[in-house]
Parts: structure tokens; sequence; C-alpha cells
């Protein structure tokens, strides 16, 4: 299931973001657990991003808006926490712990194994946007390492022989 | 979720079983099910659950409730080790004070840990509990879990758990009939290891980068919003509702004659072990008991080294494993307790190598503001690769000192570059000729001016 590589597609829509009016008001429900809407900020690009699959520029200025604060100010939040994605990602990403205890039991051998089934580095998305594979630290599954994490589900020990398979469920 | 596939899907647990549990010895985990599904809001409360809550809240008396914690000696199970009950004690209250917040540090990020998560997977109420208890001490009007934004199964029981707490008058307006009122709102993340600093965890909770703050003021007299905020671990606010009903005396008992401290710790091991897991055994517990709980070490191999608990705590030798793991002897041993979740590092392993890897991981999760974390621990990788593949010079093992000096305590603007110094300064003590070994050429001429300039 080796897939050829090609660089990852890059298109960063700047124009025509729409903010769903359901993404608005859960944006604005989040916001009253706060004294100030800013604190809704992550929860808000998150909401964007389940919506998306990542973060487009244009809804910087959407979120800024409904939060009532500046867009630079949710641009610095956007570029700071690792698991808002700037830039389109695959339908699944796929997390690799690359943290100590993964470290000593295989975590290198592991991200080896799955970008050479992929054809990707870190950082990259296969070409028929199926994965994207990104290191992550610690998850905090160091009794299963190596572990890796899929969409929401965590997965370790991770043996080789068990790559193929789990990666046929991520269709 | 593709549960029916025969896939080696996650799942925390306990290597402990029921029949070796019970309330007396083992307050965080005598009520979790062997079949490691969520304890829920019938259950729990049929296992004394709350109970304290309606003790304590219709009793009348915060200041009890602190001087409680104090005696116990309860210390924070994040790592610090600070004493909850002082830093409770220090919470400013009062007729002019705003009530403030509690936060639970759930963002459980410190390589070699996976402790917390069980206890928010398996036991959501006993943190809610312990929550209430806290906010009660200390005035709180509102709580916050900051739950790392990986923990989704924690998420979502912890999200169920509260619908059911708040549905039952445990959360709410005058609970348990205390006229005591007090919510909590989950608040995930977004990933960065830093966010588990207590004051950059604020900023993140506030929605802004989670930059550390200056401390003072500490949270405790301006937190979150300017409001007085006590940040604690998820293990640290699991421990009140046992300490509040059985007394601070019976929790002291509880580590016997191993250490001063008080109390059951959460340990753990992970690494090249026979069977890595999670225990809760008495504070104080060994190493050496440990790694026999862990069955051993895989196919024969030896032990070289360890870490104590976490990434950012020390490198320990084989004969420190019959010390007590409590907070103060491990101190005094160079290194910290931490987490408490040991890291077990073989014969085998390259020491250069994984203190390289240790430090991309503190590298890459630095926040950026201040300049001996910023720009010093990527320098340290640099050099690590280099001495890794055998192409170092004549000095950077010295320079290694010196950077890992220069990001120690008091230098920097929080904890983190220290915590990257620490395993680093006991690796390059332990096992220096592994580092020296690195070196093959003589000083050149990038290393004339030991600033990586750039074009200034």
């Amino acid at each position: 299931m080796t897939m050829e590589t090609t660089p990852t597609p890059q298109t960063i829509t700047t124009d025509g973001f729409r903010l769903h009016p359901e993404d608005e008001g859960a944006m604005r429900a989040e916001a009253s657990h706060y004294e100030q809407p800013q604190a809704a900020c992550i929860e808000a690009l998150k909401i964007v991003q389940h919506r998306h699959g990542w973060v487009p520029d244009d809804a910087i200025p959407a979120i800024a808006r409904v939060l009532g604060v500046g867009p630079a100010s949710v641009e610095g939040v956007a570029t700071f926490y690792s698991l808002i994605f700037r830039q389109p990602v695959g339908r699944h990403v796929i997390l690799v712990c690359d943290s100590s205890s993964c470290f000593l039991t295989g975590s290198d051998q592991l991200r080896e194994k799955l970008t050479d089934r992929l054809g990707i580095g870190l950082g990259q998305t296969t070409p028929d946007g199926r994965f994207t594979l990104l290191p992550v630290c610690c998850l905090g599954a160091c009794d299963g390492g190596p572990a890796m994490m899929i969409g929401d589900d965590v997965y370790g020990p991770v043996d080789e022989e068990d790559l193929a398979d789990i990666l046929e469920g991520y269709p | 979720m593709n549960s029916q596939r025969q896939s080696p899907l996650y799942r925390s647990r306990l290597l402990q079983p029921g029949a070796d549990r019970s309330p007396d010895t083992h307050p965080l985990t005598w009520r979790l099910r062997d079949d490691g599904q969520v304890v829920g809001l019938k259950e729990y409360e049929s296992k004394e659950g709350y109970r304290a809550v309606s003790q304590v809240l219709n009793g009348h008396d915060p200041g009890a409730v602190i001087a409680a914690m104090k005696e116990a000696n309860v210390r924070g199970r994040g790592g610090a080790g600070f004493s909850a009950g002082l830093k409770w004690s220090l919470t400013l209250q009062g007729d002019d004070i705003p009530r403030g917040y509690i936060v639970c540090n759930a963002d459980e990020m410190e390589p070699g840990t996976f402790k917390d998560r069980l206890l928010m997977e398996q036991q959501p109420h006993l943190l809610i509990e312990g929550m209430i208890l806290a906010a009660f001490a200390n005035n709180a009007r509102y709580g916050y879990i900051f739950l790392r934004g990986e923990y989704v199964e924690s998420a979502r029981v912890l999200t169920a758990a509260l619908a059911e707490a708040r549905e039952a008058g445990w959360l709410g307006p005058d609970i348990a009939g205390s006229s005591f009122d007090f919510d909590i709102a989950l608040h995930t993340g977004a990933g960065r290891y830093i966010c588990g600093e207590e004051t950059a965890l604020l900023n993140s909770l506030e929605g802004h980068r989670a930059n550390p703050r200056a401390k003072p003021p500490f949270p405790g007299q301006s937190g979150a919003w300017g409001k007085p905020t006590v940040v604690n671990n998820v293990e640290t606010l699991c421990n009140v509702p046992a300490v509040m009903l059985r007394g601070a005396e019976w929790y002291q008992g509880l580590s016997g004659d191993r250490t001063d401290d008080g109390g059951t710790k959460l340990y753990g091991a992970s690494g090249l072990v026979n069977r890595p897991g999670l225990w809760e055994l008495p504070i104080g517990t060994t190493g050496r008991e440990l790694l026999e709980l862990a069955g051993g070490l895989r196919e024969g191999r030896k032990l070289k080294a360890w870490l104590p608990g976490g990434a950012s705590t020390g490198f320990l030798l084989p004969e420190h494993l019959d010390l007590p793991l409590d907070f103060d002897t491990v101190g005094k041993e160079g290194s910290r307790l931490g987490t408490g979740l040991i890291t077990v590092v073989t014969e085998d392993q390259s020491m250069v190598a994984l203190m390289r890897n240790l430090e991309e991981f503190f590298a890459r999760e630095s926040c950026g503001w201040c300049t001996p974390c910023r720009d010093g621990l990527p320098w340290t990788v640099k050099l690590l690769l280099a001495l890794e593949r055998g192409e170092g010079e004549a000095g950077d093992v010295e320079l290694l000192d010196k950077l890992a000096a220069d990001c120690g305590p008091g230098l920097t603007f929080c904890a983190h570059a220290p915590g990257a110094a620490m395993p680093l300064q006991t690796a390059l003590r332990h096992f220096r000729r592994e580092f020296e070994q690195g070196v093959r050429y003589p000083r050149g001429k990038a290393h004339a001016d030991p600033i990586p300039a750039g074009g200034v």
C-alpha cells in the first residue's frame, strides 16, 4: 500500500471563508463559561478545525469578530498551539509519540515504518489526502510504548505487523 | 472507533486487582473496577462518594479543611511536591476579596507519565469531589479542568460525569443543602507541554499564548483574570476526599515509616521492562520494588540508569534503587521525584542518543519567551547530535556543561529550562565518558565565537 511521494498540498484559501452559524453559536456558548470571551479562542479555533479539517487564514478575522477581540490575538494563539493546523491536513492525522519512553521502546522504528508505508515524512500529507503524519510529545500511554494516535484513537504498543491493519481502519 | 478490529487500542489500566485494594489502604483507586469501565455516579455514591462533600460543606469551616490538608502533608502530585495545604493557606480570602477559581491541572504531558489519565478515564467523580472540597476551602466560585487536547477519552468521560454531578445537585447552587455554590467547566487544550506550568496554564486558559507569568504575584493572590486562583494536579485533588473522611493522621500513616510524606502515590514504570504499568503504593516505595512489580527488565537486559519521575528529573543509577521515592529523599540525590513514574534505561542504550531525544523534546516545547531556553536548548540539541554521530569537537562536552548551568534555576523565566538542564547535568556527571567518546575533531572555527550569530 506504499504511495508515491509528492509534495504536500499547500493551497491556502484566503477568501470566501464563511463561518457556519452553528459554529458561531458554539463559540458564543463556549465564551459564556469565562469572564472574558478571549478565553474561548482555542476552542473557537478547534470548532473551525473540526468542520474544515484545518484553520484557513480568513477564519481568523471571523473568529475575532465573534469573540470581540483583535485578529492579531487570535492569530497569535492559532500559531502557538501544535494541534491547531494552519494548512490543510489529511482526513486522518497520525500523531507519533517521540518522547522518552516511546523512544526507548522503538518510536524511531515505528516512525520509519510509517514513513515507508505512507511515502511521506513528518509534517507531510499523502497525495490522496488520506493521512498527515506529525510528531507529538508524550501521549501519556508510556506503558504502551511505542504509541501513536490516529484521529481520536490511541494505539500502543504498536507492533510493525499491526500497522497495515490499523491503517486500513482509516479510509 | 474501530473497536471491532483486533488491534492494540491503548487502554489505561491499573495493574492491581480489586481484591488487593481497599478504602483503608488505596484512597485513590479502591473503587476502580477490574473491567476498567467508568465508575459512574451511582456506583461512586454507593462507595462513599460525595460523602466528604456533604459532611465538609455542612460543617461550614473552610479553615478546618486547609488545616487537615496541611497536617496530612499532601504534597503536589504534579511533580513540584509543594504542600497543597500550605498553598491553600496562602490563597487570598476575605470580605473585600472576590471569589476566585479552582483550576485542575490535567495537562499531563511530562514524558513518562500516564497516571492522571487513569483517574479521569475511570473515576471522574473523585476528581470532581476533590475540586468541590478545594473550592470550599479556597472560597472559589468556579472551577476549570484544564485538560490536554489529546486526552479525548478523558474529555468524554469528564463531560458525562460533570453533567451527572450537576443533575444530582453536587454542582450548582446550594450544594448538599449547604448554601455553597460551585460549578466546573471542562477546558481542553491544543498541545504544547508548557501549558502544564501553572502560570502558562492560566494564560492558556484565558485564551492567550502559553507563556509563563512572572511570580509574584502567585496565582493564589492574582491568577485567572486577576482573581485568587488555586492550581492543583489531578492526583493531588483526588486525595482530598479521603483526607476529609478518614483524617490527616490516617493519611499520614499510609506511608508507614518509609517517609515523612503522607499518603499513597500512583507510581509507574515504563521503558524496556516486562510489565510496564501503574500501581497505587505507599509514598516512599523504592525503585527496586517498582522494578519487581514491573517484572524486571526485558530479555535479560541490565539496568543502566532511571528517571524517577519524568523527562525533567535527573538520572539516578542502580545504586539508588533502594531509596524511598519521596520528594525530599530524591531531591537530596540531585534529582526530583517529579511525577513518580519511573523511566527505565537499559545498559545497551546510548546516553548521548537518549539525551538528544530529551533535549529535542525540551527545545521543541520551549515557549520561546526567554533566551537561555529558546536559544540554549536548540544549541544543546546541535551539540548532542554531533556527539551522537561521533562528529563532536573538543570543548563540546564543556559547552554542554555551560549551557546546562546557564539554564539552571533562577536564570530563566520558568522551570522549563531548569527541567531540561537536570537530566543533562546528571547524564554528564554519571556518563561523561560516553559524551567524550563523541569528540573527534579539534576545536573548530565555528566555536571561536560561542554565539551562533545571525545577521545582526
